[in-house]
């Protein structure tokens, strides 16, 4: 039980972080660290103990396998968490050309 | 096993921690690199190997991109003075949190402990893919066979970022 | 970069890029897929355009061709896709093919074929996600 309490604090960690901090890049960092809290959760889910990786070599004797569907889904999550931070870069270092700082509330003091 | 990982996810959190404080960018986004490449060794020790590849190569064009981004502006964290808005903010957050913590404790009375068998599914996916598809892997089965409209949204969304990125950072229009 | 960089990239750039064709190929087989082989391939171009790439010419060109090879492998995974309507049962994402003995290199339908398909998308995405960034920052110099 312990394992999953842990997960549950580092996603804290990254909602602290999304909330309370007014750097772009550091908010863009919370929450890929709230996303890898998410991954290692529906791993964790999946794990059997005594279970090996779920692949047929054909050499075991009644093999427990770990349960495939999480991975599957995270595999995926992966791909989409690389896709997502690559646009919020671009989006922060385009603000960062336009208004000359990372600070939210400067910058929308700036608009208009 | 149990003990191994809880040590790695306090090594993580102690990592995202320093991450959110580090007074310099470039040391935050390297602060993150340890939490992804903590996941890595989580991922092979929960027997993931796919996840482990997937994640080692991901992680390591992210900080990439990251560490890019943080080059060509700047590397200096703002000086930030503790005002009203800053408190209603963190109280904000605990507020938040406290509302978390509350539907957590609620779901772990659903949640089997840690190595027991947890979704009802797993038995058909692990009994008959192999048998269906033909795919020794069976991620690999799952991923591309019985639910394929999830891998064919995860290329479009790819494909959609990267459609994005190109609009977001051009400046010379193309003829 | 330094002649070390340039002469250790190109050393290790092949093998890097073999690597990750041998995952996606073998990913019915073995660990991997489309999704890890193509970001391995992707790493490789990645350290070869480190390595020497300042030319911006060069890396336009590079862009459009693999916006155009993102675009039309997407395309390609969605033709096999919807096949399956006209193929056997009338299904979305129809394995239509035979399926073969479990462990052979052709074997498990039209998995491979999805594997390398999304694999190229893949690569190619993340390759103009990467090569976006560079051209940005080379014009902002100018």
């Amino acid at each position: 039980m312990i394992v999953y309490i842990l997960c549950f604090v580092l996603f804290l960690v990254g909602l602290y972080g999304v909330i309370t901090r007014r750097n772009l890049v550091k908010i863009v960092i919370s929450l890929s660290i709230m996303e890898f809290s998410i991954f290692i959760f529906l791993a964790l889910i999946g794990y059997i103990d005594g279970g090996i990786a779920p692949i047929i070599t054909g050499q075991d004797i009644n093999p427990t396998y770990v349960d495939p569907l999480p991975q599957a889904m995270v595999l995926t999550a992966i791909v989409i968490g690389l896709a997502t931070t690559a646009m919020l870069m671009a989006i922060a270092i385009r603000l960062y050309r336009k208004y000359g700082t990372f600070d939210i509330r400067e910058i929308k003091n700036l608009k208009g | 096993m149990e003990v191994t990982l809880s040590i790695l996810l306090g090594f993580m959190i102690i990592g995202a921690i320093f991450a959110l404080h580090a007074k310099d960018l470039l040391s935050a986004v390297i602060a993150a690199g340890i939490v992804g490449y903590s996941l890595v060794i989580c991922f092979l020790l929960l027997k993931a190997p796919d996840l482990a590849i997937v994640q080692v190569v991901v992680e390591t064009i992210t900080l990439i991109i990251m560490v890019a981004v943080v080059l060509d502006s700047t590397r200096e964290e703002l000086k930030v003075k503790i005002d009203t808005q800053q408190i209603f903010n963190i109280s904000l957050a605990f507020i938040f949190m406290l509302a978390l913590i509350f539907f957590f404790v609620q779901a772990t009375d659903m949640l089997n402990p840690f190595g027991q068998h947890s979704l009802r599914m797993a038995s058909a996916y692990v009994g008959e893919t192999a048998a269906k598809t033909g795919s020794a892997n069976l991620v690999t089965g799952v991923l591309f066979d019985f639910r394929g409209y999830d891998t064919l949204g995860e290329a479009t969304i790819l494909f959609t970022a990267a459609i994005g990125v190109l609009t977001i950072l051009r400046i010379k229009g193309k003829k | 970069m330094s002649l070390i960089v340039k002469k250790v990239a190109q050393l290790i750039t092949g093998f890097i890029f073999l690597y990750g064709i041998y995952i996606i190929v073998h990913g019915h087989l073995t660990p991997g897929g489309g999704f890890a082989g193509g970001a391995i391939v992707a790493g490789a171009y990645i350290l070869q355009t480190l390595a020497f790439g300042r030319d911006t010419l060069l890396l336009k060109k590079k862009e459009t061709n693999t916006s155009l090879s993102e675009s039309i492998s997407i395309l390609i995974a969605l033709m096999l896709a919807g096949a399956g309507f006209f193929i056997g049962t009338k299904v979305f994402f129809n394995n239509y093919l035979p399926t073969g003995k479990i462990g052979d290199l052709v074997s498990a339908g039209t998995i491979p074929l999805y594997n390398i398909f999304i694999g190229i998308e893949v690569a190619a995405a993340l390759l103009t996600i990467f090569l976006a960034l560079l051209i940005y920052k080379e014009e902002i110099e100018e």
